[in-house]
């Protein structure tokens, strides 16, 4: 749960006045909280962690970082929890 | 300094660690605090392509590493209850508790359940209103505003069959009892860039003149490292001590202020003990009065949970800096990732296990 993950809004809404989006991190959606960011526009890249977007980044940077920590090998465990915690809830 | 191509460059590497040797005429020994910085140095063998003369001392960076047992404990008494659905995130069900964990409290029957958000866990309390659905909120600066705002969701929504079980640490006062600490051997810091990204780096300027150490904020790649590194190899041979930004495409001086206004609605600052460490004073957050009924640790009654934490395992010494993981004698011998000791050992991101899994058994 250390990583900051970064991934592209595709949508934006509400649910229950909280502002959401729904972000994708390398194919894996997921929703995520926008209220830390509320200028961001679907297209943006955003650093997510633990479902909130806390910064926007560039896209260059955000493919950068994605490919790094995949290689790296950390970013199986943060989408492994993406995808379990899809199935929990 | 944009592209994919250009972080990870191994020809940029080795220039970046030749102009570092070139520049380097002292003894240094710098210490990054972010355990996912620890992962990419071990991982790309950062601290053996810098001059031999400077010494990579891995910090107390990894959330899970330092949560104390005392709060795994209150978390397994809290989970084995019936009717209680516990949420956590999933790299803290294998920490050891005094005598378990929360996967075996789970192989017991207990609902424990992994959540990627806490806003996972309130969605969950929402959908199961007869039950009490329970979140571990541990982490740094980094995680501090999801746990908050999920407290606030919690409230504003008059979900009142959610808690929080809350042991948040915070970065400055760690560096602070890391440089006041006996024997401390660190002349410069690496400043975890995602925990800046929230907070900021203004915190960072009175420690870096207090204790007159350098401060660079610095990211995660091989290249933002070896830059975080050189930039502190400047500072240590002109006898400088500022704060410096490597991370400036994540980090602003002011960081996220939203986020930050959250937390301070949510959350007070606390004396906090951290794995291995002991208690270091107002290092921590804990709710605020105001969210007090949200509090898992008043509603289920395990305040006093208090248990002593054993000798065999010297992560305390490996999250101080004192000790390197291979020096520890159970590494790799009692102590591995399948039969962790410690839970530097048990995070991906722990020292520990950072040099169990790259085979770092005798050298440094």
């Amino acid at each position: 749960m250390c990583l900051a993950v970064p991934g592209q809004i595709e949508s934006l809404y509400a649910d229950n006045d909280t502002p959401m989006g729904k972000v994708n991190f390398g194919g894996v959606v997921k929703e995520v909280c926008m209220v830390y960011l509320p200028e961001v526009q679907i297209g943006d890249y955003v650093i997510v962690h633990v479902g909130f977007a806390i910064h926007q980044i560039d896209e260059e940077s955000a493919q950068a970082t994605l490919e790094s920590f995949a290689e790296l090998g950390l970013l199986d465990d943060e989408l492994e929890d993406l995808r379990v915690s899809g199935e929990d809830s | 300094m944009k592209h994919l191509s250009e972080y990870r460059d191994g020809a940029k590497a080795l220039k970046l660690a030749a102009e570092i040797a070139r520049i380097c005429k002292g003894n240094w020994a710098i210490m990054e605090v972010c355990g996912g910085q620890t992962h990419s140095i071990i991982r790309n063998g950062i601290d053996q392509i810098v001059p031999q003369n400077i010494e990579m001392i891995h910090g107390p960076g990894c959330p899970v590493c330092v949560t104390p047992i005392s709060v795994i404990d209150k978390a397994l008494e809290i989970a084995a209850r019936r009717n209680v659905l516990f949420c956590s995130f999933g790299d803290m069900l294998r920490v050891p508790g005094t005598t378990s964990d929360l996967y075996r409290i789970k192989g017991g029957g207990g609902d424990v359940r992994i959540v990627y958000s806490p806003l996972d866990a309130v969605k969950l309390a929402r959908k199961h209103p007869t039950r009490e659905v329970v979140f571990l909120a541990i982490g740094f600066e980094t995680t501090a505003p999801a746990n908050a705002m999920a407290v606030k969701i919690a409230q504003q929504q008059d979900i009142h069959n959610f808690s929080v079980l809350v042991s948040h640490v915070l970065v400055p006062p760690a560096i602070e009892a890391i440089m006041n600490s006996p024997g401390n051997r660190v002349q410069a810091f690496l400043a975890a860039g995602h925990v800046c990204s929230v907070m900021g780096f203004h915190q960072y300027h009175r420690l870096a003149s207090q204790y007159s150490i350098p401060i660079v904020v610095t990211g995660f790649e091989p290249l933002d490292l070896l830059d975080g590194i050189r930039r502190a190899v400047v500072q240590l041979e002109a006898g400088q001590s500022h704060v410096e930004n490597a991370f400036p495409r994540v980090v602003t001086e002011a960081g996220n202020e939203v986020a930050q206004a959250t937390i301070d609605e949510v959350f007070e600052t606390t004396d906090r003990a951290w794995r291995g460490i002991g208690v270091i004073p107002q290092s921590g957050w804990r709710l605020k009065p105001k969210y007090a009924e949200f509090d898992a640790e008043r509603r289920f009654a395990v305040e006093d949970i208090a248990p002593e934490e054993s000798n065999a395992c010297r992560a305390g010494e490996v999250l101080r800096g004192a000790l390197k993981p291979h020096q520890c004698e159970a590494f790799g011998k009692q102590c591995t990732p399948r039969t962790p000791l410690g839970a530097t050992m048990v995070s991906s991101e722990g020292a520990c296990a950072a040099y169990y899994n790259y085979g770092r058994f005798v050298h440094p």
